[in-house]
């Protein structure tokens, strides 16, 4: 192993009293943000809801309680970095940084079009907030990783957080990467797997099954958890752990639902990568607008 | 000075680049004893990190690293990285991410380990993509400041470096410039104008005073920046001399004859171009009994350059 700068120093979590307020807040702003992903797609014509609706909850979380940034200062030396492995789930990314300020929201109307900085697939500096092209699977990990280790270097200034796909997790650099992040006991590395069990030619188990793949993770010596993606108080606690568990790189099983919160696209592996009608847009988001936050 | 292998330059130039810039960082590929990063491994080892057989995940990190504000160098065989010509297209390329690739190894000059150990296309294939520089120094001294040009110049480069050992085309007052054309023999009416790039650069001035002494008199120009291509020095010696002869110890399809040849066409020119390098795959042998058999010794690029000026 070779420990790059100081040990990470354990970091408290929230005062939990905060968190059922917290928790409401950050599902209202996913709810909005799951309307701008139909619409986005819808309006493009071409896209991936499935991919984009499981994980959104996920970056909800991350760009709205979890990352340190500043969208009005989006090279902020100092900030949190967040890279987008499984670079088509690219327009929830771009709904999360749009809310947050780092472009207009109506920008996002402009996903794919020509001329548009909102490519089908993240472009390092085309757009504020994105840090490295990907959409060529397998590669973001590695990338994240080489983040988390400047990091490191210069005393643990940032913390980084990488998404990648189910489907993604078939990609031979995954692992390489999954081999070489404990070596350097990468602690301010959080990866979460934003399992919802489908890829383009059908069910992750029928293409290339990854189970048991918490096993499999642990086993290369990361500090693995599993969770439901979609419930936001157990992301909290999950990301709470990564605060405190040191001395290893994390990974977050995010159990989650391919186009999650429009009952016809829920685990529907026809929603991937095909871009809902006007019609179809329409009632996704008045299905999706009922939906009574607790 | 003594010949010596580009590599060796390189390895000796990234610890001076280390002393002089804290971004600097090493990474291998457990190549590192070839690659010659044992030096800056000993003097930096917080700033040096192996990373396994696995060029993939090399590739990608030091993209990670860069935009961490480190300014990484990555070697392995110039082969193994350019095999991942994707991660580098997506990681480096497009996301022009401030690497630099160093690719040791290059061309037949490796000798016995033979075809699979050698970089045969690698100009080629990230001659293609956008965002890169390619630089191939001739001998020590340039090798030496190109390093250091590159660690102060922001985005993607790859260093196409030789194994074998170089005898200087420099004196030690030579000043590398970043995207010339380095004339180092000048005719005024040029017979022939070679093109010659690397680790056949010496061989290719040889045989350029032989045929001197023949009567053919010849122009010899090293180009040490493959990426982006001195233009206007091609078309400039073409417009004096209408044969123009490269030299290349990579393919000729995709190297620096078709970087010349583009350059002359763009320009409508009506010229002769003869793109002498490999034309199959390598094998093993020693580098002396493979230049003879692949016509890079000087004796082979003289026939080849004679032949080329009879027809």
């Amino acid at each position: 192993m070779q420990q790059i700068g100081k040990p990470l120093k354990v970091q408290q979590p929230a005062a939990l009293d905060m968190r059922d307020e917290e928790i409401k807040r950050l599902k209202e702003i996913a709810k909005e943000l799951r309307v701008w992903i139909i619409k986005t797609i819808s309006e493009a014509g071409s896209g991936h809801p499935g991919g984009s609706l499981s994980a959104i909850d996920i970056l909800t979380v991350l760009y709205f309680h979890t990352m340190r940034h500043r969208p009005q200062e989006p090279e902020w030396p100092l900030r949190d970095h967040f890279i987008l492995s499984k670079g088509h789930g690219v327009p929830a990314l771009y709904a999360v940084l749009a809310k947050s300020g780092y472009f207009p929201m109506q920008e996002l109307m402009t996903l794919r079009k020509v001329n548009s900085r909102l490519h089908g697939h993240p472009v390092a500096g085309a757009l504020p907030g994105i840090e490295a092209s990907t959409g060529s699977l397998g590669q973001g990990l590695s990338v994240a990783q080489g983040i988390a280790m400047a990091s490191k270097m210069d005393g643990n200034l940032f913390r980084v957080f990488c998404m990648v796909g189910d489907g993604e997790m078939q990609e031979g650099q995954i692992w390489e990467t999954l081999m070489s992040a404990p070596k350097f006991a990468l602690d301010n590395l959080v990866v979460f797997l934003d399992y919802n069990k489908g890829q383009i030619d059908g069910h992750t188990k029928d293409i290339m099954n990854l189970e048991p793949i918490g096993d499999k993770v642990r086993a290369f010596n990361w500090d693995v958890q599993e969770i439901d993606g979609h419930d936001v108080s157990k992301i909290l606690s999950a990301i709470d752990r990564t605060r405190s568990a040191m001395g290893k790189p994390h990974f977050i099983i995010a159990n989650t639902v391919k186009g999650k919160g429009v009952s016809f696209m829920e685990n529907n592996i026809g929603w991937h990568g095909v871009a809902p009608t006007k019609e179809e847009a329409a009632r996704a988001i008045a299905e999706i607008e009922s939906h009574l936050i607790q | 000075m003594a010949a010596k292998a580009t590599r060796q330059s390189f390895g000796e130039a990234v610890v001076k680049a280390g002393e002089k810039n804290p971004r600097v960082v090493v990474m291998d590929a457990d190549l590192g004893k070839s690659t010659m990063t044992a030096e800056f491994m000993k003097k930096f080892p917080e700033r040096y990190f192996e990373m396994g057989i696995a060029e993939h995940n090399l590739i990608g990190t030091a993209a990670g690293l860069a935009i961490g504000g480190k300014i990484p160098f990555i070697t392995s065989f110039a082969c193994f990285l350019a095999g991942r010509y994707e991660t580098i297209r997506m990681s480096i390329s497009y996301s022009n991410a401030n690497v630099k690739m160093i690719g040791t190894h290059a061309g037949v000059g490796i000798g016995e380990d033979g075809n699979s150990q050698m970089g045969l296309e690698d100009i080629a294939l990230l001659r293609s993509l956008p965002n890169m520089t390619l630089l191939q120094p001739a001998d020590d001294t340039e090798a030496q400041q190109a390093v250091h040009w590159a660690t102060d110049h922001k985005g993607p480069v790859y260093f196409r470096l030789t194994r074998q050992k170089l005898p200087d085309v420099h004196t030690e007052d030579y000043k590398f410039e970043f995207g010339k054309g380095d004339i180092l023999k000048s005719a005024p009416t040029p017979k022939l104008v070679i093109f010659a790039t690397g680790g056949v650069v010496a061989n290719s001035l040889k045989a350029a005073e032989e045929l001197g002494k023949e009567g053919s008199a010849c122009t010899v120009v090293n180009i040490h920046t493959l990426k982006p291509f001195d233009d206007e020095l091609a078309v400039k010696l073409a417009r004096q001399c209408n044969k123009i002869f490269t030299v290349e110890d990579h393919y000729v399809v995709g190297g620096l004859g078709s970087a010349v040849s583009e350059a002359i066409t763009n320009a409508g020119l009506p010229v002769k171009v003869y793109r002498h390098g490999m034309k199959a795959y390598g094998e093993s042998g020693s580098p002396e009994d493979l230049y003879e058999k692949f016509g890079l010794s000087v004796s082979g690029i003289k026939k080849a350059a004679s032949d080329f000026l009879k027809n």
